[in-house]
């Protein structure tokens, strides 16, 4: 058997306007956990779409080894067919189909072209359990978690037989619980002879679980390291990934928080589709000119119902409950009068909720404050072009002009084009959901300086927000959710992880 | 000119960004030519091309309202039973004694109302607008027979149809400005046509130094001329063809006022904007403060009202108002927007391209008739085209990398 199941070659890939893949090489070992690196924008999903299949062979220069030779793939099927399997940071299962049936999606074998379900229901029980999912196989995908929706991915993926498994994000939307069980899943896997090739951001994972890291930086291959022989560390990841040494990860705080702008009172959001269901139970709390707040909980906890709820009531049947801003009690029918109201909102579902991917970044950036840049109704295209060009200077987005379509753009980029349509309409108060998820370090960094440079101009920042360290790292005050209700509050110099998850489960 | 320098970009480069705008001029004068040989020239001539604007302008103006509708991923299919009824009842407006400004305006009054009807049910009723334009399209087609008694009303006389298939020229007794036997000029189409091209080159000029003043990028110099020189080129040909003939249709003046218009507003308005940003996420758009219903509602409105011009337009045409008018008028609209560019997946469409859309049509319409070919190849030519050009679309959408 070869020592490499996976071989890459100078390999180079092109799109209009962008060199994604410049030269890359990269070799890895059969049965070993090889973890890729690199920002946003750096290459490594489209580098999974050569390997995968996903853009065929002729589509790009270089050449691919599996297993020992090289490959022709035109379509995912045929490097499913050698025991390639890919999983999404998107994932790609059908919503209304239920577990079994998205296992053996596209694989099912037939007699006289009818499917027997018994002998599936059976099947995927086996899988099931090898992934620790103990849900009943009929259950409809859509009603799990994305934690849960993971493990039906995956399992789908063993039953296709893999043997070079490739993670695209594996962890980045479940919490600790599920990432710990995924990531020990992959050391199993590793046990039983699976190689597998994980892209991440969460770089104490990597090094928890990889034997070798490789760092893309601006579609090359920068340096390869063997974790446990090179005494690999974080920092030697994130210089080989931004360029240039990051010793802050958080900028320095100097806020003052001053008086109270914005009072939620017994704020309780009624479920969309079951009305007697309360998503939000009498939730209340109080933030301050100049500061910056935090929401941690776990998944379902209700933070971005309940602030997406208070944005114009954006969520849910009927809400019930009182917001005053800045004393005087707030009427925040719709969007637009949130806005008017001074808050601004980012979602954590960019790509849907945040962005209009078919239009470009100027188009994006200007779109909640287009009154700002016309006269009578008519917008002043030449101003439209020169605000989106100082907003790409000030946030650094990485592209080659403003006329680039946003569904291009890397998830870091995309996330810069949202913070920047929130920044022109310049809200003082500003709600963020998942700032920084499926962010690279660097763009991480530089939004992290907006945000507290916004709370610096007497501005106030809520920010939602799984990543413990960021809450942690950013807040003045951590508010803890769980269950729609509120556990508690801590003030950033007694927080902790520990303190924080007790909250929120035992309260 | 100063030493600034000037940020240009390459031909290729325009050339791949507008590949779809150009293309479909293309396909236009490339369909004119291959009808040429076949026709002997004659689709070519001042009196066809006069013709077709006669003949197919009210779908024109029916493609630019349907072009906002199908962009907000709406639809309007009751646009030829709502043509049918308001023709009907501008006629007996027309025939009680009232002038053509007082029936015009009561065409556009009637079809902003119904926009507005049907664009409450779909805006803030949330029905799908197939579902509410389809009950439009039969409830119009019976009111049409209720309000006709079944019958064709016939107009008290020609002035009426003066907006359809008169001219400038006729209506104003311009007499012709050339006359050497074997050509005649009238002028209202030449002068006409010279305004517009100064205008337009005029403004071009003044925006491109704009741009150059604030560093952006522009097409090099050659490119920028040559542009200006083929579109003059084109529309003073244009221009000298209807001379040639009759002189300038109203039907034309109408059309170019409504593309005009209707171009100015998606383009260069915050409504514009709007309407594209509903059109692209209706959900994003409603997190940015954007009113997503109104937006809904006022696009129907839009529609109402081109419906409303477009009866005006078509029943002068027929000089009759028929109980059966505006049979497939609907189909013709949306096929012209689809060949003219508009993306199935919402928030892509422009009004030039449907109008180049709606010519393509017409172009093939008419070089079948001149042939007469019957109209049973004329449907499976006009599927087929359809058929094509969202292919085209689809597939060149893919390889950009936008769908």
């Amino acid at each position: 058997m070869d020592e490499y199941i996976l071989e890459i070659e100078n390999l180079t890939k092109d799109f209009p306007g962008v060199r994604a893949l410049d030269t890359v090489n990269l070799k890895v070992k059969r049965g070993e956990i090889h973890s890729i690196c690199g920002e946003n924008g750096a290459g490594k999903s489209t580098l999974m779409s050569v390997i995968s299949g996903v853009y065929p062979k002729g589509s790009f220069e270089g050449k691919v080894f599996y297993k020992g030779h090289e490959t022709a793939y035109h379509s995912v099927k045929d490097s499913e067919k050698e025991g390639l399997a890919i999983i999404h940071q998107e994932l790609a299962l059908s919503p209304y189909l239920s577990i079994y049936e998205n296992i053996f999606l596209g694989h099912m074998q037939t007699k006289f072209g009818i499917i027997h379900w018994d002998t599936y229901i059976k099947e995927s029980n086996k899988y099931l359990n090898i992934v620790g999912l103990h849900e009943p196989p009929e259950t409809v995908v859509s009603k799990l978690g994305v934690g849960k929706q993971q493990l039906v991915e995956i399992a789908r993926a063993l039953s296709k037989k893999v043997e070079l498994l490739i993670l695209d994000e594996p962890t980045s939307s479940l919490n600790d619980d599920e990432s710990e069980k995924l990531l020990n899943l992959i050391l199993e896997f590793k046990k039983q002879g699976i190689t597998s090739v994980m892209i991440s951001h969460k770089l104490n994972e990597v090094l928890k679980v990889a034997d070798t890291v490789t760092v893309l930086r601006d579609g090359k291959s920068v340096s390869s390291y063997d974790v446990r022989a090179d005494k690999l560390s974080e920092t030697m990841i994130i210089k080989d990934m931004v360029g240039r040494d990051l010793t802050h990860r958080f900028p320095e705080r100097k806020n003052v928080p001053a008086e109270v702008v914005m009072e939620v009172k017994n704020w309780t959001v009624y479920h969309p589709d079951y009305h007697s269901i309360k998503v939000v139970d009498d939730v209340s709390f109080n933030l301050r000119r100049g500061e910056i707040l935090a929401f941690c909980g776990p998944m379902g906890a209700g933070r971005t119902e309940l602030m997406m709820s208070i944005f114009g009531k954006s969520y849910g049947s009927r809400s019930e409950g009182e917001v005053l801003i800045n004393g005087k009690k707030a009427n925040l029918h719709s969007c637009k009068a949130a806005m008017k109201a001074g808050l601004g909102y980012i979602s954590e579902d960019r790509k849907n909720l945040g962005l209009i991917l078919i239009q470009d970044i100027r188009t994006n950036i200007t779109n909640s404050s287009l009154e700002k840049i016309s006269r009578s109704g008519i917008v002043d295209s030449h101003k439209e072009i020169m605000v989106a060009e100082k907003y790409r200077a000030e946030l650094s987005i990485r592209t080659p002009s403003v006329f680039q379509v946003t569904r291009n753009l890397s998830g870091g980029n995309q996330q810069k084009v949202v913070v920047s349509r929130s920044l022109m309409a310049d809200p003082d108060i500003f709600i963020v959901d998942e700032p920084t998820r499926g962010i690279d370090v660097g763009a991480k960094s530089e939004i992290y300086s907006i945000l507290n440079n916004m709370a610096a101009q007497g501005k106030s920042v809520i920010m939602v927000s799984s990543e413990l360290p960021e809450a942690l790292g950013m807040a003045d005050r951590i508010y803890v959710m769980n269950e729609g209700k509120i556990k508690g509050m801590l003030m950033h110099e007694e927080a902790t992880q520990e303190k924080i998850m007790h909250l929120a489960l035992v309260g | 000119m100063g030493e600034k320098t000037i940020r240009t970009t390459d031909f290729m480069t325009i050339f791949k960004n507008n590949i779809r705008n150009y293309s479909m001029f293309l396909i236009l004068a490339l369909i004119m030519l291959i009808f040429a040989p076949m026709t002997n020239w004659r689709n070519f001539s001042a009196r066809n091309l006069t013709n077709i604007f006669f003949q197919y302008s009210y779908v024109l103006i029916l493609a630019v309202g349907m072009v906002q509708c199908i962009i907000i991923l709406g639809i309007d299919l009751s646009v030829g039973s709502v043509c049918a009824f308001v023709g009907a009842l501008t006629a007996m407006i027309y025939n009680s004694g009232a002038g053509m400004p007082v029936t015009i305006v009561s065409g556009l009054v009637i079809g902003l109302s119904i926009g507005a009807f049907q664009g409450l049910w779909v805006a803030y009723a949330k029905i799908p607008a197939f579902i509410v334009t389809l009950a439009g399209m039969m409830l119009f087609r019976g009111l049409t027979y209720f309000v006709t008694n079944i019958n064709p009303i016939s107009l008290r006389n020609d002035g009426y149809s003066y907006l359809a298939t008169g001219t400038i020229d006729e209506v104003l007794k311009l007499g012709p400005i050339v006359d050497n036997g074997s050509i005649r000029l009238f002028p209202a189409a030449l002068v006409a046509g010279t305004l517009m091209v100064l205008v337009f080159i005029v403004s071009e000029v003044m925006i491109r130094q704009r741009k150059i003043a604030n560093d952006f990028v522009v097409s090099s110099t050659p490119i920028f001329i040559g542009k200006l020189a083929i579109i003059s080129v084109l529309v003073l040909a244009l221009a000298e063809r209807f001379a040639e003939y009759r002189g300038l249709p109203i039907a034309v003046l109408v059309v170019g006022v409504t593309v005009f218009i209707f171009q100015f507003i998606l383009n260069n308005t915050v409504l514009g904007r709007y309407i594209y940003a509903v059109g692209g996420n209706s959900r994003s758009a409603k997190l940015s403060g954007i009113n997503s219903e109104f937006i809904t509602f006022i696009v129907f409105c839009f529609m109402g009202l081109l419906a409303g011009l477009a009866a005006v337009v078509s029943t002068g045409y027929m000089n009759t108002a028929l109980p059966q008018a505006g049979l497939n008028f609907e189909m013709d609209a949306i096929a012209a927007c689809y060949i003219g560019g508009v993306s199935a997946a919402g928030g892509i469409g422009s009004v030039i391209g449907v109008i180049v859309g709606g010519l393509v049509m017409s172009a093939i319409n008419n070089g079948m008739s001149l042939m007469n070919l019957g109209q049973h190849y004329q449907y499976v030519v006009k599927a087929a085209v359809v058929l094509f050009a969202v292919f085209y679309d689809v597939y060149t959408r893919r390889k950009a990398g936008l769908g």
